[in-house]
C-alpha cells in the first residue's frame, strides 16, 4: 500500500518537475525571441530618441528622490551599527568611515538600489506594457506595422541603462555623506577620522565594479519587467500578477547575478 | 480585394474557425456579423494579422499575407488602419499625438504639413478644439471619431473595424456607422467591419457575412437579409420580439 502510494507520489513529483522545466524553457525561449525583437533596426531614429528621452526622464530622473532618501539613511545605519559593533580600543575610528565606503560601494548602493528600483520601475514597467496589451494599444502599433517590442521596450532599456550608473554614483555620494552626518552627530566619529577612513587605502576599481554590476542590474530589471507585462493575457488581474512577477523574478535575478559577478569581478 | 481561403484557427485545442473561405469586394463596407463568441474577432484579427491562423491563406490583392515575413508584413500593414472594439488610444499621447503618431513614424512630412493632415482627419470626424485632450478627457464616441481619424490618417486602403458601435448610444452608433460608410466611399477603401449590431447591418452592409459557430453560414447584402431562408440568420436578424412580429405582419 505504502509502497504504492510513494510510487504515485514520485510519478506526479517526476511529472510537475517535467512540466516545470518544460514550461521554464519555452518562457526562456520566449524571453530571447522578445529580446531579438526589441533589438531590431528601429522603424525611425527620431522618434526612439524622443521616447529614450522621455524615458530618461520617467524612470530615470523620477527615481532619483526614492534613490537619494533610501542612500542617506542606509549611510547613516551602516555608520552606527559599524560604530556600536567595533567599540574596541584596538581599533582604530577611522575604520568606521572605511567600512561604510567599501559597504555603499561594493553592496549597497549598486545592489539594494537596483532592488529598490526593481520594485519601483519593474513594477511601473510591467503594468504600463501589461495595460497596453489588454486594452489593445499594442494590437494597434502591431496593425500600423511598428515593432511594438522595439518600440516599447528599447527606450526603457536604453534610458536605465544610461541613468542608473548615475544613479549608483548619486547613491554612492549621498550614503557616505549619510554616514558621515548620522557619525558626528552621534558623537561615534569625528569628522576628521570619518574623512580619512573614506579616503584610506581607496581602490577606485570598486566603483568601476559597482557601476558594471549597476549595468547588468538595470538590463534585468527593464527587460524582464517588460517581458512579464508584454505577454499579459487576460484582464486587471492578470495585469497586477504581471506586475508582481516583475519584482520578485528581477529581484531573484539580481541577487544571483550579484554572487556571479562578485566572483567573477572580485576573485 | 482580400479574400481568405479554407482558413482554420483554434485556441487550446477548441476551435473557433472552421475551413472559412470568403471574399471581401473592394471599396465597399463589408461587415462579418454574427452572435457574440461566434469567432468574428477572432476571423477579423486573423485577417489583419495580429493572430497567425492554423491553417488556410489570407490574401491582399495578389499577395499572401499570412506568409509573409515580419518586415514585409510591416509593409502592408502600413496600408492598413484598425478600429478596435475600446478605440486602443494611447493613453499617454494627446488626441493630436495619437493621430499624428503614424505619420511622425512612417513619413517625412514636415511638422506643419503633419498638423495640416492631423486636423484634416479630426475635422473629418468631426472632432474640433479636442487637439490637447487626452483620451481619458474624451467620451467613448469621440474615442472612437479618434481612433478612426488616427486609422484614416497615412490614407489606408483597408480598414478594419472590430465592433464600432460597442458601448455607444444608438445615436451616437448610427453616426459612427455613417462616418465609417462615408469614409469607405471618399477614400476608396475596402472596409471590413465585425458587428451584431442590427441597426448597422441595415444601414451600411453592402456585403454581408454570417458567422455561426466558426462556420460561414451565409453570404448577402443588406437587401437579401430580411428574406433569407437561413434558420440561423434568421434567429439573429429577428431576435427580438419587435423584429418578429414586425416578420409575422409582413408574411
Amino acid at each position: 500500500m505504502h509502497g504504492k502510494v510513494n510510487t504515485v507520489n514520485i510519478c506526479i513529483f517526476g511529472c510537475n518537475k517535467m512540466q516545470f522545466m518544460l514550461r521554464f524553457l519555452s518562457q526562456l525561449g520566449k524571453y530571447f525571441i522578445l529580446l531579438k525583437k526589441v533589438f531590431s533596426k528601429p522603424e525611425k531614429a527620431s522618434v526612439y530618441y524622443k521616447q529614450t528621452m522621455s524615458e530618461l526622464i520617467y524612470l530615470g530622473i523620477n527615481s532619483i528622490g526614492i534613490i537619494t532618501i533610501i542612500s542617506f539613511f542606509m549611510g547613516a545605519v551602516i555608520t552606527l551599527q559599524t560604530a556600536y559593533n567595533t567599540e574596541n580600543p584596538i581599533y582604530p575610528t577611522y575604520l568606521i568611515g572605511l567600512g561604510c565606503r567599501d559597504s555603499i560601494i561594493l553592496e549597497f548602493s549598486s545592489t539594494i538600489s537596483a532592488l529598490i528600483l526593481a520594485g519601483k520601475v519593474g513594477s511601473n514597467i510591467a503594468s504600463e506594457i501589461g495595460t497596453m496589451r489588454v486594452t489593445e494599444q499594442i494590437d494597434a502599433l502591431e496593425m500600423m506595422g511598428v515593432n511594438s517590442a522595439s518600440y516599447l521596450i528599447l527606450p526603457k532599456i536604453i534610458a536605465t541603462l544610461i541613468f542608473n550608473p548615475i544613479l549608483t554614483l548619486i547613491s554612492i555620494i549621498v550614503g557616505i555623506t549619510g554616514g558621515w552626518i548620522a557619525g558626528v552627530l552621534a558623537g561615534v566619529i569625528t569628522s576628521q577620522d570619518f574623512i580619512y577612513g573614506i579616503q584610506y587605502a581607496f581602490i577606485p576599481y570598486y566603483i568601476t565594479y559597482s557601476l558594471i554590476k549597476t549595468l547588468v542590474f538595470a538590463f534585468i530589471i527593464t527587460s524582464v519587467s517588460a517581458f512579464q507585462g508584454y505577454f499579459v493575457d487576460g484582464g486587471s488581474l492578470e495585469v497586477g500578477r504581471a506586475s508582481t512577477k516583475a519584482v520578485v523574478f528581477s529581484s531573484v535575478l539580481i541577487l544571483m547575478s550579484n554572487v556571479i559577478l562578485t566572483q567573477l569581478l572580485l576573485s | 480585394m482580400i479574400r481568405v481561403k479554407n482558413l482554420e484557427k483554434s485556441f487550446n485545442n477548441i476551435v473557433v474557425l472552421h475551413d472559412i473561405t470568403v471574399s471581401f469586394e473592394p471599396g465597399k463596407t463589408n461587415l462579418i456579423i454574427g452572435r457574440s463568441g461566434s469567432g468574428k474577432t477572432v476571423l477579423l484579427k486573423s485577417i489583419a494579422g495580429l493572430h497567425e491562423p492554423d491553417k488556410g491563406e489570407v490574401w491582399f490583392e495578389n499577395i499572401l499575407f499570412n506568409k509573409l515575413d515580419f518586415n514585409s508584413k510591416k509593409e502592408i500593414r502600413k496600408e492598413m488602419g484598425m478600429l478596435f472594439q475600446g478605440s486602443a488610444l494611447f493613453d499617454s499621447l494627446t488626441v493630436e499625438q495619437n493621430v499624428r503618431f503614424p505619420l511622425d513614424m512612417f513619413t517625412n512630412k514636415s511638422p506643419e504639413e503633419k498638423i495640416e493632415r492631423v486636423n484634416f482627419c479630426l475635422n473629418r470626424v468631426n472632432i474640433m478644439n479636442a487637439n490637447n485632450l487626452f483620451p481619458s478627457e474624451l467620451s467613448g464616441g469621440m474615442k472612437k471619431r479618434v481612433a478612426i481619424a488616427r486609422a484614416i490618417s497615412l490614407n489606408p486602403k483597408y480598414l478594419f473595424c472590430d465592433e464600432p458601435n460597442s458601448g455607444l448610444d444608438p445615436m451616437t452608433a448610427i453616426l459612427i456607422d455613417d462616418l465609417i460608410k462615408e469614409l469607405t466611399e471618399e477614400f476608396c477603401m475596402t472596409t471590413i467591419v465585425n458587428t451584431h449590431d442590427m441597426n448597422s447591418v441595415l444601414e451600411i452592409g453592402e456585403k454581408i457575412v454570417f458567422i455561426h459557430e466558426g462556420f460561414i453560414s451565409w453570404e448577402g447584402n443588406k437587401n437579401e437579409i430580411l428574406h433569407s431562408d437561413n434558420e440561423f440568420l434568421n434567429e439573429f436578424v429577428f431576435a427580438n420580439t419587435l423584429a418578429k412580429q414586425l416578420r409575422s405582419s409582413d408574411k
